[in-house]
């Protein structure tokens, strides 16, 4: 068995061999053991709940995987609720002709991934399509989580007054699919950041549970993200552009390349909003850890322009940092 | 390094401030400065004495309406294969159709990074008739002739051009001699100096008294230029100075030149919002006429209009700041741009919707 056919989508006897042969075999918990039609689970309190679909190109890429990515991408999304992520589903639209061992590969890595992230990925489906009809491999994973704050963490409680802070260099993971894709080796150790953030982030909320705002900036980048952020909290939001942590490689891959590293996704950082008071207890908590080594401050949030970010350039000018527009990178998770 | 480069600027910005004692209007007229200008901060960092305005510098931004029809006009015929730069994709025509629509209608429409591109794939399409949509000011005019002339040593026989290029200095004559343009100096663009070095530009200078400085990209390129220029307009000794002498020799790019002179031959320029500019534009010449796209597909221009509502051209004079269009950031945004300007990520309205924090007018 070396590729992937239209009959192990069938639901058949393939279908059966394959979900034990690969699923279960690497993705074994007892609530997915049971193989029922759907998932008994046992949840308390207030509920995060968040999907998402991976299409993206390439599948393997340095620092990660559509598995390690499906896993920490939805992961994330969960946690910057203030929440506890537990169970995970996810849906396979597989591409016939698929190697089998890059499906394990990639089953592989998505059991690693919930493994460090401590969650269980508890049922599933597979269908398999006619060649051409999907790139390899599509995934879909859904997930929930308890929320553990009072009120939960949302865009829209950013605060005149708060402080920006972002847990780690940025552009990492953009680049690195872009770089792939095309090709183009760098000459430096340039991988995707792609990480499973729950813990970090439950030790940062247990501990400060005054922050305000916490979100991950994946497609669109840091810039965008703030741009949301600012949008939904009618506030404005000022950064300096020198305090802003990306690693000079990155720095120069995006000049020769013509990209902004603003705008680069991100799949293993976070920023996190949170009154003045707060920040040096968060950036002693977060630079503890691997994941927030480089955090820093990065800026503030103000009264005004609402709804706008303003970036503080290096010779001292300002200038706006706009949403993405229009120059959208496709498929880079 | 980088305290050293802050303290430099705040201190020519002092020296500059320091000089004026009347408002300084200063044009650029290349995209890329356009560019640096925004996005370096710098021009928050002006004072209202010094004003800065962008020229027609952007390359898909002049192309003129009845240029785009042609191009759009070859993407629709059937053997054709269209090669572009990828910003033409997007920019609207007349109607407002697109090349990017065109292409989805099942147009055969590539975008290309070099014309030697194209070339290669006119090679691997005997069948097809690829056309290179020529676009761009002295800078790209040399590979576009290059490309010419080894598409003639091999005897190709199914790629040509069609060159919509564009001359600087004569829509720096045409803009200097026009008489609602108010410019006291102009920062002249880095990479078309390369290419045609000091010397064309002297007429500013000697006939129209102004002054002007070819400067490179770094914000402090920029401030330094702008200071030799307020300094020369005061001195009364005005001339044109080259700030940029790590990259524009004086006499240019003397390959480059002969090349431009062997493939191309000026003729009357069409530019967006200006119209006709006498030898501001370049044919090809009769030596290489079979890779002249006018000729081969027998092209006419057509009367066609600016989109409706549109102030491109006026924004390409400087006669209008782009936040001055009723357009601007409602009906026209970088998704979904109804001229150029906003299309081009060194259109003025781009840079101006992307960076900008107000008019600096
Ligand atoms: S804002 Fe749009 S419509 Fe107005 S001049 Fe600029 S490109 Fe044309």
């Amino acid at each position: 068995m070396d590729t992937i056919l239209l009959d192990h989508g069938s639901g058949g006897l393939a279908s059966q061999r394959l979900i034990k042969e690969i699923f279960v075999k690497h993705l074994s918990n007892q609530i997915l053991d049971s193989l029922d039609d759907a998932a008994y689970l046992e949840l308390n309190g207030k509920i995060s709940f968040s999907t998402d679909t991976y299409t993206i190109d390439p599948i393997f890429f340095p620092g990660g995987d559509i598995g390690s990515l499906c896993v920490s991408g939805t992961v994330n999304d969960i946690a910057m609720l203030g929440a506890i992520p537990r169970y995970l589903s996810c849906g396979f639209i597989i591409e016939e002709g698929m190697d089998f061992d890059d499906l394990e590969k990639i089953v592989e890595s998505m059991a690693n991934t919930a493994k460090k992230a401590g969650i269980y990925i508890v049922t599933g489906d597979t269908k398999v399509v006619p060649r051409g009809s999907v790139d390899r491999i599509f995934i879909n994973t859904s997930g929930v989580g308890e929320v553990i704050m009072d009120t939960p963490l949302s865009g829209s409680s950013a605060c005149p007054g708060d402080v920006v802070i972002v847990s780690g260099t940025i552009g990492d993971h953009g680049l690195t699919i872009f770089s792939t894709r095309k090709g183009i080796s760098m000459d430096f150790d340039l991988k995707s950041d792609c990480a499973p953030l729950n813990k970090l982030i439950l030790e940062l909320i247990t501990r400060i549970p005054q922050i305000h705002v916490l979100r991950d900036p994946t497609r669109g980048g840091l810039a965008t993200t703030l741009n949301e952020i600012a949008l939904q909290s009618n506030v404005g939001i000022e950064v300096k552009e020198e305090d802003i942590p990306i690693k000079p490689g990155i720095k120069e891959g995006c000049d020769i390349l013509g990209l902004d590293p603003l705008y680069l996704a991100n799949e293993g950082k976070f920023i996190c909003i949170l009154p003045k008071e707060y920040s040096t207890n968060a950036l002693n908590i977060l630079q503890k850890d691997e994941l927030g080594k480089d955090a820093k401050i990065i800026g503030q949030v103000v009264d005004s322009p609402k709804g706008k970010v303003i970036l503080e350039t290096p010779i001292g000018g300002r200038r706006l940092l706009s949403m993405l527009e229009g120059e959208h990178l496709p498929r880079i998770c | 390094m980088k305290s050293n480069e802050r303290q430099e600027i705040n201190t020519l910005l002092q020296e500059i401030d320091g000089l004026l004692s009347a408002p300084f209007r200063f044009m650029e007229v290349c995209g890329t400065h356009t560019v640096a200008i925004f996005r370096t901060g710098l021009r928050s960092l002006f004072s209202d004495k010094l004003k800065h305005v962008s020229g027609p510098g952007c390359p898909v931004c002049v192309t003129h309406p009845a240029e785009i029809a042609l191009g759009m006009d070859l993407a629709e015929q059937k053997d054709v294969v269209l090669t572009i730069f990828g910003d033409m994709m997007r920019v609207p025509d007349h109607r407002g159709m697109t090349l990017k629509e065109l292409r989805a209608k099942g147009a055969k429409i590539e975008i290309c990074y070099s014309p030697l591109d194209s070339l290669k794939i006119a090679i691997e399409n005997p069948d097809k008739e690829v056309v290179f949509w020529g676009i761009g000011f002295e800078t790209t005019v040399p590979t576009v002739g290059a490309t010419i002339v080894q598409a003639q040593k091999m005897g190709i026989e199914n790629f040509s051009v069609l060159s919509c290029h564009k001359l600087v200095p004569p829509a720096l004559r045409f803009l200097v001699t026009s008489k609602d343009i108010e410019i006291h100096g102009f920062l002249l663009p880095g990479h078309v100096s390369t290419v045609i070095g000091v010397k064309p530009y002297e007429f500013l200078a000697k006939e129209f008294n102004i002054p002007a400085v070819i400067s490179g990209f770094e914000a402090i390129d920029i401030l330094q230029a702008i200071y030799l220029m307020i300094k020369m307009d005061i001195g009364g000794n005005v001339r044109i100075l080259n700030q940029y002498t790590r990259a524009v020799k004086a006499e240019g790019n003397k390959r480059a030149q002969e090349i431009i002179s062997e493939v191309f031959r000026p003729h009357d320029g069409l530019w967006r919002g200006i119209g006709t500019i006498e030898g501001s534009g370049l044919e090809i010449s009769d030596k290489y006429s079979k890779f002249d796209a006018k000729k081969r597909f027998d092209l006419k221009f057509q009367d066609v209009k600016e989109p409706k509502g549109c102030r491109c051209g006026e924004v390409l004079q400087g006669k209008i700041s782009p936040d001055k269009c009723p357009l601007f950031g409602k009906k026209c945004t970088p998704l979904s741009p109804v001229g150029p300007c906003m299309v081009s990520t060194e259109g003025s309205c781009a840079a101006f919707y992307k960076y900008g924090l107000g008019s600096n007018d």
